[in-house]
Formats: structure tokens, sequence, C-alpha cells
């Protein structure tokens, strides 16, 4: 066990020594494997902020039910009876005009605009909460809603969230796309890296097999160099990422101040990140896997 | 029982060459015999049929009792290890010092780094290259150069030691140094099979000597 815990350790410092003589090359391949994973571990930070938005916004649907603008008191109770009176309504809240201009007044930039219109230009509204999140219900309410007298304007609130949502189910599937294809150039990156360091090292290696090295024995270092190769791609690949991240965070931090708001991209934590170094490592892996099989193959043939 | 017998052996290679046709004979456990013949006669794939380095096309190769032409790839290593191997065109690596060229065989089988250092230093002293350990064997003479094969060769300690062509670049006094070395490891009971064409060297030993003669071996 210690010998062959030593032999390991030996591998891999002739590994790290091979890749430090070289370190133009080294430098590289890291980059390129770095940028390739880069991008779908980025897209991936960027979907998975944007899906915690979508969370945070409310999915339960809602309809705003906006009142003709000569609507009379009278109306308003009329039309609030028949909103509450309809099936799959759980809630019905009252927003009269004059409480709209009072919450537009309260976002940022807003107050200068309000105060030049010579009057309130906002409608009475009701924001009707449904029960259920079944769309034919919610299209179906909105079709009853918009028929009621004095009623001008039914909007369903939920609608663009669902956009969203699809949006995001769409860019979710294009990652796993992204990553898989990525991954394969990963793989054929190190492949090839891994061929020509055999094809550099083919003396050692034929007699090494002629001195009764096993596969295992050849294919160690080998396994090593694909692996780090993957984990230094990753390690660049996180710094990609990470600086990406922060970058456009001190742009959007400028954007969110003016819209009076907090919106941060969120970083990648660290499972996330322990989970994109060991997928480059097993890429890194597979390709030297796939190098060296071929090449005892071919050497078993002749 | 016989250390190694080749019972009607035949290789051909692709392209239709019979390198060697129906050979057959036996070597006793601690025997020392040449290999000889004309250039082109068989002597180098005969000695690749015994490593396993190729396969017979008919017949057995048989060493230590174990058919080597009917091998697992994956049990050829263990096979190797038994053996000591002088190849033609030395592969000695260049790119490490004499030392490590000689530590290759122990790190190889896995031998702990300790025991296998001082194993390989043994094995350098026995070839009189113990002072050159750290040089790269680039800067050693062609004599030395080949001494470093033969320690590389038997610092397995093995059972039986294949030499092809193993004075071919050499001096007679290089050439003479290098059989006395055989020599003496036949001594002490490694089975020992040179081959060469050098009919001079043959004569200072009185050995069985085997001649191959396009293939067939002559009795």
């Amino acid at each position: 066990m210690r010998v062959w815990l030593q032999h390991h350790g030996l591998s891999l410092a002739q590994t790290l020594a091979r890749l430090a003589r070289s370190p133009f090359a080294t430098t590289l391949n890291v980059l390129a494997i770095g940028a390739a994973l880069a991008l779908p571990f980025g897209v991936y930070c960027v979907l998975g902020n944007l899906e915690s938005f979508s969370r945070n916004a409310s999915v339960d649907p809602q309809l705003s039910v906006f009142l003709a603008r000569d609507a009379a008191k009278a109306d308003i109770a009329a039309v609030e009876a028949r909103l509450k009176g309809a099936g799959g309504v759980s809630a019905v809240r009252f927003v009269s005009r004059e409480a709209a201009l009072v919450e537009l007044n309260r976002a940022a930039g807003m107050e200068d605009a309000i105060a030049s219109l010579p009057q309130n230009p906002l409608p009475d509204a009701f924001v009707v909460t449904l029960s259920g999140s079944d769309p034919a219900l919610a299209d179906r309410l909105e079709f009853q809603f918009k028929s009621l007298p004095k009623v001008a304007y039914v909007q369903a609130d939920s609608a663009w969230v669902k956009r969203l949502d699809a949006l995001l189910r769409l860019g979710r599937t294009a990652v796993v796309l992204l990553s898989a294809l990525l991954g394969l150039a990963l793989v054929a990156v190190t492949f090839n890296t891994i061929r020509l360091q055999i094809l550099t090292q083919r003396d050692e290696i034929e007699l090494c097999r002629l001195i009764g090295a096993t596969h295992a024995y050849i294919r160690r270092p080998f396994f090593y160099l694909g692996s780090l190769l993957g984990l230094f791609g990753g390690l660049a690949a996180l710094a990609i990422v990470l600086s990406g991240l922060t970058v456009l965070n001190r742009d959007l931090a400028h954007l969110a101040l003016l819209y009076g708001s907090d919106i941060r991209l969120r970083l990648p934590n660290s499972n996330e990140m322990i989970f994109a170094l060991a997928a480059a490592v097993a890429f890194g892996w597979l390709g030297a896997y796939l190098s060296v099989s071929r090449h005892l193959l071919e050497a078993d043939r002749n | 029982m016989a250390i190694i017998s080749l019972r009607q052996v035949s290789k051909r290679y692709p392209g239709g060459f019979d390198a060697l046709r129906l050979v057959s004979f036996t070597v006793e456990p601690g025997e020392m015999l040449f290999l000889t013949g004309h250039s082109g006669a068989g002597k180098t794939t005969l000695l690749k049929l015994i490593a396993a380095i190729e396969r017979a096309n008919g017949g057995a190769v048989l060493v230590n009792g174990q058919n080597v032409s009917a091998l697992r790839p994956a049990a050829i290593p263990y096979l190797r290890r038994n053996l000591g191997l002088v190849f033609q065109g030395q592969k000695l690596l260049f790119d490490r010092s004499v030392f490590d060229n000689v530590m290759l065989p122990l790190i190889v089988t896995g031998q702990p780094y300790r025991e296998a250092a001082r194993r390989a230093r043994a094995a350098l002293d026995k070839v009189g290259l113990l002072q050159r350990e750290k040089a790269n064997p680039v800067t050693l003479s062609g004599g030395e150069q080949q001494r470093l094969c033969v320690a590389r060769a038997v610092v397995n300690r093995p059972a039986i030691l294949l030499a092809d062509e193993p004075t071919a670049s050499l001096d007679a006094a290089y050439a003479d140094e290098i059989m006395e070395m055989f020599n003496a490891f036949n001594q002490v009971g490694v089975t020992v099979l040179v081959a060469t064409h050098d009919r001079q060297l043959i004569g200072k030993y009185r050995k069985r000597v085997l001649t191959l003669d396009h293939g067939k071996l002559l009795q």
C-alpha cells in the first residue's frame, strides 16, 4: 500500500514537472479548457439568478381589472360584488386611483413627471387573486371580467412570469446541451494533448512495456495529466466566471441604483464550484483514458 | 524441466515473409547458449517470440512451462519481469540519468524506492558504472552505454537473460568485456541466450550454438 502510494506520488510529481517544463503550451491548454467550460458555467450562473428572481415574483395568477375613468362609486361596488361572486377567485383588493398615484409617487424618479400632470391619469382598479394556477381558469375569468360594465381593461399579471418560466426552461435545456457540447470539446482537447504527450514519450512507453510495465502503470501518469489539465482548466473557468459576474455586478449596481432596487447577481456557491471542478476533472480524465487506451490498443495490435 | 522450449515454431510476417520455419529446441535452466546465423536469419524474431513481443503463427513457445503465444495481453508484463532484455539499438532514455535508467525496471515492477535504489547501485557497480550514476547516458562511450543496458537488464534479477547483438557496435575489447559479464551472470545461475553473428566471439566460449539459416534451425 505504501509502495503503491509512493508510486502514485512519483507519477503525480513527474506529471506536474512535465507541465511546468512547457509553461506556454500548458497555459494555452488550460485557457482553452477554461474558456470552453466558462461558457456553460457562466450561462448556468446567470440562469440561476433569473430563476431565483422569477421565484420571488408571484406566480399565483392575478388579474388586474382596470375600471373606466368615468366609473362612479355605485359602479365600483357593483363590479366588486361581481368579482367576489365569481368562482375561482380567492381575494379581491381595491386599489383606488389616489392610492395608485401615491404608490407610483413612491417609485423613484417619478415625482417630477407626476407633478407635471394636470390631473391623476390613473384609473381605479381591482387586483383579483385567483385560487388556482390553472391557466384555463385565468383565461376564462379574464374574458368574463372584460365584459363587466365599466371595466376598461383586464390584465393577466402572471402571464410574463409564465413566459419567463418557459424561457428559463428553454435556457436550462440550452445549458445542458451547451455543457454536453463543450464537455465533448474538453474531452477532445485533452485527448489531443495526451496524444501529443504520448508521441513525445513513445520511446519510454515502449521500453516500459518491454520491461514488464502493466497497462495500469503506463496509463497512470496520463490519467494524472488529463485530470490536472481538467482541474486547472476548471479553475481557469471559475476565475473567468467569477470575475465576469463581479464586473457585471458593478455595472448592475449602477443600474439598480437608478431603479432604486437592489438587483445583484449571486455568485456560484461552493457546491456549484466543486461540481464544476469535478466535472472538468472527469472530462479531462475521460480524454486521457480514451487517448491512452487507443494508443495501447494500437501498440498491442503490432 | 526446460526453462525455454520451442516446438515447431513458425513466424510469418504480414506480407508473406517467413522469418522462422518449424523451429524446435529446448534450453535447460542455468544454460548459456549462442544463437547465430546470417543477417535476416531470424535471430531477432526468435528472441521477440520468447519475450512475447511478437506472436508465433504456428507451434508453441514455452517459457517456464507457459505458452507465451497464447498469453493474455494482461499477463505479458508478468512474463517479461522474468526476462532481462538487452535490445538491439539499446533503447536508453536520454532524458534522465544513468541511475534513473537502471531504476526504471524496478519502478515499473513496483519495488519500494529505497530497496530499488540499493539494487540499482549494485547493478551499476557490477558493470563498473557506479561512478557515472549521475551522468546522462549521452555522455557515455559506446561500451559504457552497452554496459548500462546490461545493468538495466539484470537489475530485476531475471531468471533468463536475452541479448540481441549485444556487441554489434563495440570493438573487440569492449565486446569481450560484455561477454564476460554474461558469463558471470550465467555462473550465478541465470539462463543466458545471446544472439550474435560474431563467430570469433562464440569461439572463445565452449557453449552450445544454435544456427539459424533462412528461418530454419540447422542441426
